[in-house]
């Protein structure tokens, strides 16, 4: 626990974005986490990605479950909508705002064992539901608030604190996503903030369900030797893959890379992503390739990261579903509620 | 990059934007805690160890300190440094029993001091408590030079003048008041030691406009009712003036015109007007000197360039100036200049006020001593040696016109030379200044100063009202700060001097300190070339000329660098506070200068005593 508070300071000349917000502007409550916990730096640079795209705070909204991950939400954008809950099941309140109002910006923030414990049914739905989301998986391999025993994440042979060996395979978030059908999976790690910044970004605007599974190293309990979810053991296996940039549709005409070492993803929205080949052969377009890729690397304790996986063609819950456009709170009742004779009629439909 | 070095004395120094910016390099975080701790006579004597004057520069310095203050590059306002300074002074105990005491006996040799002002002073407060018999010649009455003469006595009273000069008289300093020195040859003959001087710029530029010399008064001297500035507020202070007519014209807008202007108005003038050739940018006066003139009802009317002076049967009445448009490029300065008419503007008198030059018509060629063409002196800038061994020049003597601020600071080193002088030393072997890193960390989340940020506005000096500060010439107008005004600003002060410390052997990069630091200063990158390739990595950084990057050693697991912006840093510690390895620390950079007293501490060493 902490028993100071990170001062608001507006200082002169600050940079500002296009809203005339500055950084802090999208800062939250102080965090509460241990001191060097992979998750602050998470949260510092969803803050930064909401200011860089110029998000108004209250167009935002924040959702996850249970565990210290799930705790950052109140790390971030303090002006925006959010709500903390039932362990496991974030996503499927998300899906239920989502339903009601799709034209917000959604950020679901969760860890390794509320989506792939108690959560993982609810989780893959998601996914196959091609939910417009973000959703960001901190995962760190350990249940940190309940002191430090392993989550269904932690790779077999790793050790927790006091030496016990984990002898269960993990579940691999990135793998489940490809599986069952979400539309842009990726991986990063909280020290890199340079690859996880344009993912946040990109992925925020990538319509339909998006995962990023970011290691995050957890400094009290698994963070020593023999854990591989540590910062040592994260920057020596990290093997960027692929270098992803978000660029608005305002900023469209700077293109500066040569031909052929940039692939360009048109999204919905009018931007695009750049990808940047780090590796040769690498499409993160081709499904089958990245299945491959991971299978590859798991065998090597390389930790591929970059975006992995994006598909901007498959239509979102939203489409399939034939949804209402605009949001419920803005269709005039009688509209939203036509009545019992109304209710009547449907009903005969289904008779 | 290389890694920078935190061991040249300089580096955290230059962090100290403060310390650094002033002249005599007053530790000013340091002092500041000290009357945030209620502990003011400790904080006056920390101050006098440098500056030897705080209760007049805590009215009247020049304040280069406050437009570095990094509180000014984070808001508007820097800390209001120079008030707190007075704070120390006002409620300071009789300090008497910490001051230097008169040697029980002198070591023989003997300092002539010329002109009795700051830098004279300073040479004596360093000299003679090593044995120096020390004998200050000055030509008026009183002692104090320009701090007497010039200054007025409502934003210097005499009594606090007083004191601070008497604390030096009484090391055993010998004051010899009335006594001007006409012959340079004819002292040196007298066989001292060492000879300092310190006599000032004492002569006011004149305006030799046509007119100027065409008045006459009553016993028919010409040039009437035409002063020179700092001539007629000398006679002010010394009672030979008493009155000036209704309608005053200053010309010159530094702050000797703000002192005209104000004084003026304390003899009885109704209506006085400050005339400037340039737009305001171009004022020579200290902010704070223009916003004391103008509360008190004086008109600054700018662009009016001074032409001639009118009379009428030999009596001003007016002056006639040519209307001034200036074209102004984006950078501020003048790039043409055009005069779109003529005014007249009435008056009874006009003070000129147009700046100072150096003038020793005492100092023969034959004394060795050159003077350039402007009388300026060939002085070594850093030993302050004359062309003549063992003349030494100081204060507005030594450069030209500055302040009581360098005047001090020149006197420090020339007491170190003369010291050396007078043991057969080079001059020139000086003891450069030291840094000592001293911790401050107190407990969990505790240090040993207040590092939490206050977001408090500069607190205002509560002046005399308007009605009774003309009353009488030397009512002080700044009352001095109250217990709740000095509260709250020593709680502005950002505590520069506790370093950030960052040690990268024990990094394991987690960006702790990047997340949690309110400004952004902080950054890990890869290691760069140069300079603006590290910056970019930083969100908030801007590049101000002084301002370093701070480059650590590469980090363990990357291979990076953890960089930080000094320009930006508040020092507010939270980077030490939320690490969970202790790579960061807050320390205290203790500035070590060696005055004279300390110059033989090597030898010492060397001596096995």
């Amino acid at each position: 626990m902490t028993s100071f508070v990170k001062p608001f300071i507006r200082r002169k000349n600050e940079p500002t974005n296009d809203l005339g917000l500055v950084r802090a502007d999208y800062d939250g409550a102080m965090s509460t986490l241990c001191a060097g916990c992979g998750h602050d730096s998470v949260t510092a640079t969803m803050a930064r990605a909401f200011f860089e795209l110029s998000i108004e705070p209250h167009m935002a909204v924040k959702v996850s479950g249970i565990g210290c991950s799930s705790k950052t939400t109140a790390y971030f954008l303090r002006e925006s909508h959010g709500i903390n809950t039932v362990h496991g099941r974030m996503p499927s309140v998300a899906t239920g705002a989502i339903a009601a109002n799709h034209q917000l910006a959604y950020i679901g923030v969760s860890g390794d064992g509320d989506s792939l414990s108690i959560g993982l049914g609810q989780f893959v739905h998601a996914m196959r539901r091609n939910v417009n989301m973000l959703y960001v998986l901190e995962n760190n391999g350990v249940y940190g608030l309940t002191k430090g025993q392993f989550s269904a994440a932690a790779d077999i042979g790793s050790t927790a604190k006091k030496g016990a060996v984990n002898e269960l395979p993990p579940i691999d978030p990135v793998s489940l996503a490809l599986s069952v059908g979400a539309t842009f999976v990726a991986r990063g790690f909280s020290g890199d903030r340079d690859q996880l910044l344009p993912l946040i970004k990109a992925g925020l605007k990538h319509k339909g369900f998006g995962l990023i599974d970011v290691i995050s190293p957890c400094v009290s309990f698994n963070d020593h030797k023999g854990s591989t979810k540590s910062y040592a053991h994260a920057y020596k296996y990290y093997n960027p893959a692929i270098h992803a940039d978000y660029v608005p549709p305002s900023q469209q005409i700077k293109a500066a890379y040569a031909a052929g070492e940039v692939m360009p993803v048109k999204l919905h929205d009018g931007g695009e992503i750049r990808l940047r080949k780090l590796e040769n052969g690498y499409d993160p377009r081709d499904r089958a390739a990245a299945i491959g890729k991971l299978f590859e690397s798991g065998e090597s304790s390389e930790i591929i990261t970059g975006l992995l996986y994006i598909n901007e063609d498959h239509k979102d819950m939203h489409d399939m579903a034939r949804m209402e456009d605009r949001p419920l709170n803005q269709i005039p009742y009688a509209e939203l509620n036509p009545g019992a004779a109304k209710l009547k009629e449907l009903q005969k439909g289904f008779r | 990059m290389r890694p920078t070095n935190t061991r040249n004395p300089d580096y955290f120094h230059k962090v100290v934007d403060c310390q650094w910016a002033c002249p005599a390099h007053t530790p000013v975080p340091a002092y500041i805690r000290l009357i945030a701790q209620g502990r003011y006579s400790d904080a006056y004597m920390l101050n006098r160890e440098s500056n030897v004057f705080p209760g007049i520069l805590g009215r009247v310095c020049d304040r280069p300190c406050e437009p570095a203050c990094r509180r000014g590059r984070l808001e508007e306002e820097p800390v209001a440094i120079c008030r707190l300074k007075r704070v120390a002074a006002d409620h300071r105990d009789d300090i008497t029993d910490q001051l230097p005491k008169k040697p029980a006996k002198t070591n023989g040799k003997r300092i002539a001091l010329i002109g009795a002002g700051p830098a004279s002073f300073t040479v004596a407060n360093d000299l003679a408590p090593l044995g120096y018999e020390c004998t200050i010649f000055e030509k008026l009455s009183e002692p104090g030079g320009l701090m007497r003469s010039n200054i007025p006595a409502f934003r210097l009273p005499e009594q606090v003048l007083s004191e601070e000069l008497g604390y030096i008289l009484g090391m055993g300093v010998e004051l010899k008041l009335g006594h001007s020195v006409d012959s340079m040859d004819a002292l040196l003959e007298e066989g001292w030691d060492a000879v300092f001087v310190g006599s000032g710029a004492p002569r006011g530029k004149d305006l030799n406009l046509p007119g100027r010399w065409d008045t006459k008064d009553a016993d028919g001297v010409a040039g009437a009712n035409v002063h020179i500035g700092i001539d007629w507020l000398g006679s002010v202070a010394f009672e030979h003036t008493k009155a000036i007519g209704e309608n005053v014209l200053i010309i010159g807008v530094g702050n000797t015109a703000m002192d005209c202007c104000r004084t003026s108005l304390r003899l009885g003038a109704k209506n006085v007007k400050v005339m400037a050739r340039k737009p305001r940018a171009f004022f020579k006066a200290s902010a704070w000197e223009l916003e004391d003139a103008e509360e008190e009802n004086v008109e600054i009317i700018v662009n009016h360039s001074p032409k001639s002076f009118v009379l009428k049967d030999g009596k001003l009445t007016g002056m006639v100036f040519e209307v001034m448009e200036y074209e102004i490029d984006e950078s501020g300065k003048i790039i043409s200049q055009n005069m779109t008419g003529e005014t007249t503007i009435a008056c009874d008198d006009v003070i000129l006020a147009i700046g100072q030059d150096n003038a020793f018509p005492w100092i023969e060629e034959t004394s060795g001593i050159k003077l350039d063409k402007w009388h300026v002196p060939e002085v070594d800038e850093a030993t302050f040696e004359s062309t003549r061994k063992g003349v030494f020049f100081g204060g507005d003597a030594a450069f030209g016109p500055k302040n009581i601020i360098w005047a001090v600071e020149h006197g420090h080193q020339v007491a170190i030379s003369i010291h050396k002088h007078c043991q057969g030393k080079m001059l020139s072997g000086r003891l450069p200044n030291e840094v000592d890193m001293l911790p401050t960390k107190m407990g969990m989340f505790e240090w040993r100063y207040s590092n939490s940020y206050d977001d408090a506005a500069r607190r205002k000096m509560t002046h005399v009202e308007l009605t009774k500060r003309f009353e009488d010439l030397d009512v002080e107008v700044e009352l001095g700060f109250t217990a709740e005004q000095i509260a709250t600003e020593v709680e502005r002060c950002l505590n520069c001097d506790i370093q950030t410390v960052f040690e990268a052997s024990l990094c394991e990069e987690c960006d702790a300190c990047i997340d949690i630091c309110p400004v952004e200063c902080l950054s890990m990158t890869p290691d760069a070339e140069d300079e603006a390739e590290l910056r970019a990595s930083l969100s908030a950084s801007e590049i101000i000329e002084g301002q370093a990057l701070y480059v650590s050693d590469a980090l363990p697991l990357t291979g990076r660098v953890m960089i930080k912006d000094e320009n930006v840093c508040l020092h507010c510690g939270l980077c030490a506070e939320r690490c969970p390895t202790a790579a960061w620390d807050m320390k205290e950079s203790l500035i070590e200068i060696h005055y004279a007293d300390e110059q033989d501490a090597e030898q010492k060493i060397g001596g096995g005593a």
